[in-house]
C-alpha cells in the first residue's frame, strides 16, 4: 500500500457533517485534483488529512500507516505537507525565516541551506527579498513562498488548498510551474482548486466533490471532455 | 542591541559602571526612597521579561500574569515567616517558588490551548482574579494566607550568613539594605534578560514566532503548537514566581492587595510600551512605568519651592498625566519605544 488512501471518511463540525463518507486515493507520484463549489468540504478534507481537524469516522492511511488521531507535526514527519488556504504566511518574519521554518522538522542544516539557496536561484523574486518580511510580498510571491516552504520539509505528498485564489494569470502560471517541478522531483500532489480547467490540465486524476461527497472520479483528460463536467465546472 | 560590539567597549564599560554606582548616587542625591523605587523597577523588569515570553514571543495575551508573581511571593512568605514558623533557606524557597508558579502556568495554559485573542485574555483575567480571591479568603477553614491582612514579618533574603536587609561595610563604604537588594535584583534581571534573549534566538524562539504569526501554518510546518504554548506559559510564569519570591523577601510583607488586576495591566503596559518581543525594550518599559508615576509625585515639592504654594495636587493629576503619557507613546511609537525588528517592520509597512 503506497500513497494516500481515504476510506469512508466522515468529518463533523458539531452536528453538521461536512464530509460524508469520502473514498479517495492518491498513488505514489500521482497528481490528483479535487474540484467543487464552495462549501463542498474540500478544505475540511485537506485539514483532516493534515491532522488539523479530528476525524469522526473512517480511515486515513499513508504508505500503510494509519494517520488517525495523530498530531499535525507527526503527519508532517510521515511525509505529508499542507499549503494552507490563504497561504499561511508568517507575515512579520522574513522570507528567509519563513523558509527555515518550513525545514523545522529536519536535522540536516547544511542540506537545508543548499535547498534554500536553490529556491532563491529558481525564484529570483524570493531571493531578492529574502530579508524582507513575507507580509510585504505580492500575493503570488507569497503563494510561491508558501509552496517552497512546504516542500522544504521534503514531503512525499503535497496538499494544496486553492493556491491560485486571487492571483493574476501570470502568477497562476508560476504557481503551476512550481507544482510541475515538484512533481518531476517525485512529490505526489493533492490539489484543491476552483480553477477547474487549469486543475484538470495539471493533474492525472480528478475527483469532483459536492456537499460532502465525491460523486465523479476519473482521469483528468476524460473529465475535461465529459459533458456534465463541462456544463457544471468549465462553463461550456 | 549591538551584540557584536565588544562588552569591553568604552560605552559598555561606562554603562556598566553607571549601573554599579547608581544606588550610591541615588542615596547621596535624591535620597534613599529612590533606591527603593529603582529596586521596584528591577522587580517589574523581571515581570516584564517573563510576560514578554508569553505575549511578545508566543503572542498569547495574558491579563492575569500577576497571579504568578503572587504565587511566588506567597510561597516564599509561607516558607520563611512566623506564619507557620518556618524559615527555609533561600536555595530551597526560591526554586520552589519559581517551580510552583511554573506549574500554575501549565494549569492556566492547558485548558486555554484552543483559545486565542480576546477569549484567551478573558480567561487569563479570570485566572488572575481567582488566585487573588483565594489568597484573600484562605484564612478559613484553616488559616493559610491570613486573608486580607496578608502575611507580615517575612524573613529578609539571606544567602548563607549574608542578610540583605542589614547594612554591611565594604571597603570603607556602608551599603544599606535597599542598596544591597539593588545588586541582587540587577544580577537577576541581567541573568533573566540573557536567558530570554538566548531563548528568543533558539529553535524554541523560532517556533514561538511562528505560532504568534499563524498558528495553523505553524502546525502545518511541523511545530508542536500545544507543547510550545505550554512552555511559553510555564517559562513566563516561572520568571513571575521567581520575582515574587524576591519581592516577598524584600518587602517583608505580602497581601492580596498587591496582586490586583491593575498590576497585571501595568506589567502588560510595560511590555507593550517598551516594545513587545524585544527584551531590552520591555526592561526599558518597566523602568519607565515604575519611575514615571514616582517622578510625577515630586511635582508637589517642585511647586512648593517655586510658588510657595501647591496649585495642583500631584495626587489628583498623577494618574491623569500618566494616562496621557501612555496615549502619546502609543500614538507616536505604536510598536513600542524600543520595538523588536519584526514589530518595527510590521509598523513601517502600516504607517505612511
Amino acid at each position: 500500500m503506497t500513497g494516500l488512501a481515504l476510506h469512508n471518511l466522515r468529518i463533523r463540525y458539531g452536528h453538521l457533517e461536512a464530509v460524508q463518507g469520502v473514498d479517495l486515493h492518491v498513488d505514489d507520484g500521482e497528481r490528483v485534483c479535487l474540484i467543487g463549489a464552495n462549501g463542498a468540504g474540500k478544505t475540511t478534507l485537506l485539514k483532516a488529512i493534515a491532522g488539523l481537524l479530528p476525524v469522526h469516522a473512517g480511515q486515513i492511511h499513508f504508505n500503510g500507516h494509519s494517520l488517525l488521531r495523530r498530531a499535525p507535526h507527526d503527519i508532517l514527519r510521515h511525509g505529508i505537507a499542507l499549503v494552507p488556504e490563504g497561504r499561511g504566511m508568517f507575515n512579520q518574519l522574513s522570507v528567509a525565516e519563513n523558509l527555515s521554518l518550513g525545514a523545522y522538522t529536519r536535522t540536516d542544516p547544511l542540506a537545508v541551506r543548499q535547498e534554500i539557496n536553490h529556491i532563491y536561484d529558481t525564484w529570483p523574486r524570493l531571493g531578492e527579498r529574502r530579508h524582507q518580511p513575507a507580509g510585504q510580498l505580492s500575493g503570488g510571491e507569497q503563494q510561491l513562498l508558501s509552496i517552497q516552504r512546504a516542500l522544504l520539509s521534503r514531503p512525499r505528498l503535497l496538499l494544496l488548498d486553492e493556491p491560485t485564489m486571487g492571483l493574476a494569470p501570470l502568477m497562476t502560471e508560476a504557481v503551476f510551474a512550481s507544482l510541475d517541478m515538484a512533481h518531476r522531483n517525485g512529490v505526489s500532489i493533492l490539489l484543491v482548486e476552483q480553477n477547474a480547467r487549469l486543475a484538470l490540465a495539471h493533474s492525472d486524476r480528478a475527483a469532483i466533490m459536492e456537499t460532502g461527497r465525491i460523486f465523479i472520479t476519473g482521469a483528468s483528460r476524460a473529465l475535461i471532455d465529459d459533458p456534465t463536467v463541462q456544463a457544471a465546472y468549465l462553463g461550456l | 542591541m549591538g551584540a557584536s560590539a565588544s562588552i569591553f567597549s568604552p560605552v559598555s564599560v561606562g554603562k556598566g559602571l553607571l549601573l554599579v554606582v547608581l544606588p550610591l548616587l541615588l542615596q547621596a542625591g535624591p535620597g534613599a526612597a529612590w533606591v527603593r523605587i529603582v529596586d521596584m523597577a528591577l522587580l517589574y523588569s523581571m515581570l516584564a521579561i517573563g510576560l514578554n515570553i508569553v505575549v511578545g514571543f508566543a503572542g498569547l495575551l495574558d491579563l492575569g500574569y500577576i497571579a504568578f508573581y503572587a504565587t511566588g511571593a506567597y510561597l516564599y512568605a509561607l516558607l520563611d515567616s512566623m506564619q507557620f514558623n518556618l524559615h527555609w533557606p533561600l536555595w530551597a524557597t526560591l526554586p520552589l517558588s519559581a517551580a510552583l508558579a511554573g506549574l500554575f502556568g501549565l494549569l492556566l495554559g492547558a485548558p486555554t490551548l484552543r483559545l486565542r485573542g480576546d477569549y484567551l485574555a478573558i480567561v487569563t483575567l479570570g485566572f488572575g482574579e481567582i488566585v487573588r480571591i483565594f489568597l484573600n479568603n484562605l484564612d478559613t477553614p484553616f488559616n493559610l494566607t491570613n486573608g486580607p491582612q496578608g502575611i507580615s514579618l517575612i524573613d529578609p533574603i539571606r544567602l548563607g550568613n549574608f542578610t540583605f536587609s542589614r547594612p554591611h561595610h565594604f571597603a570603607g563604604l556602608t551599603l544599606t539594605g535597599t542598596q544591597q537588594y539593588y545588586y541582587l535584583f540587577l544580577a537577576t534581571v541581567i541573568g533573566m534578560a540573557w536567558l530570554a534573549t538566548r531563548l528568543q534566538h533558539s529553535r524554541i524562539g523560532r517556533a514561538w514566532a511562528a505560532i504568534r504569526e499563524d498558528e495553523l501554518a505553524a502546525a502545518a510546518s511541523g511545530i508542536a503548537v500545544r507543547n510550545y504554548k505550554l512552555l511559553a506559559f510555564s517559562l513566563g510564569a516561572t520568571c513571575g514566581g521567581f520575582a515574587g519570591a524576591l519581592f516577598a523577601g524584600f518587602q517583608g510583607f505580602v497581601s492580596p492587595e498587591s496582586f490586583n488586576l491593575m498590576e497585571s495591566v501595568m506589567v502588560l503596559c510595560m511590555v507593550v510600551l517598551g516594545g513587545m518581543g524585544n527584551v531590552n525594550g520591555v526592561i526599558f518599559g518597566a523602568i519607565l512605568l515604575t519611575v514615571l508615576p514616582e517622578a510625577l509625585r515630586m511635582m508637589g515639592d517642585w511647586q512648593l519651592n517655586h510658588f510657595g504654594h501647591i496649585w495642583i495636587d500631584p495626587n489628583d493629576v498623577r494618574m491623569l498625566l500618566f494616562g496621557g503619557a501612555l496615549i502619546l507613546i502609543m500614538l507616536y511609537r505604536p510598536a513600542g519605544l524600543l520595538p523588536s525588528p519584526a514589530q518595527r517592520r510590521e509598523w513601517q509597512k502600516k504607517l505612511p
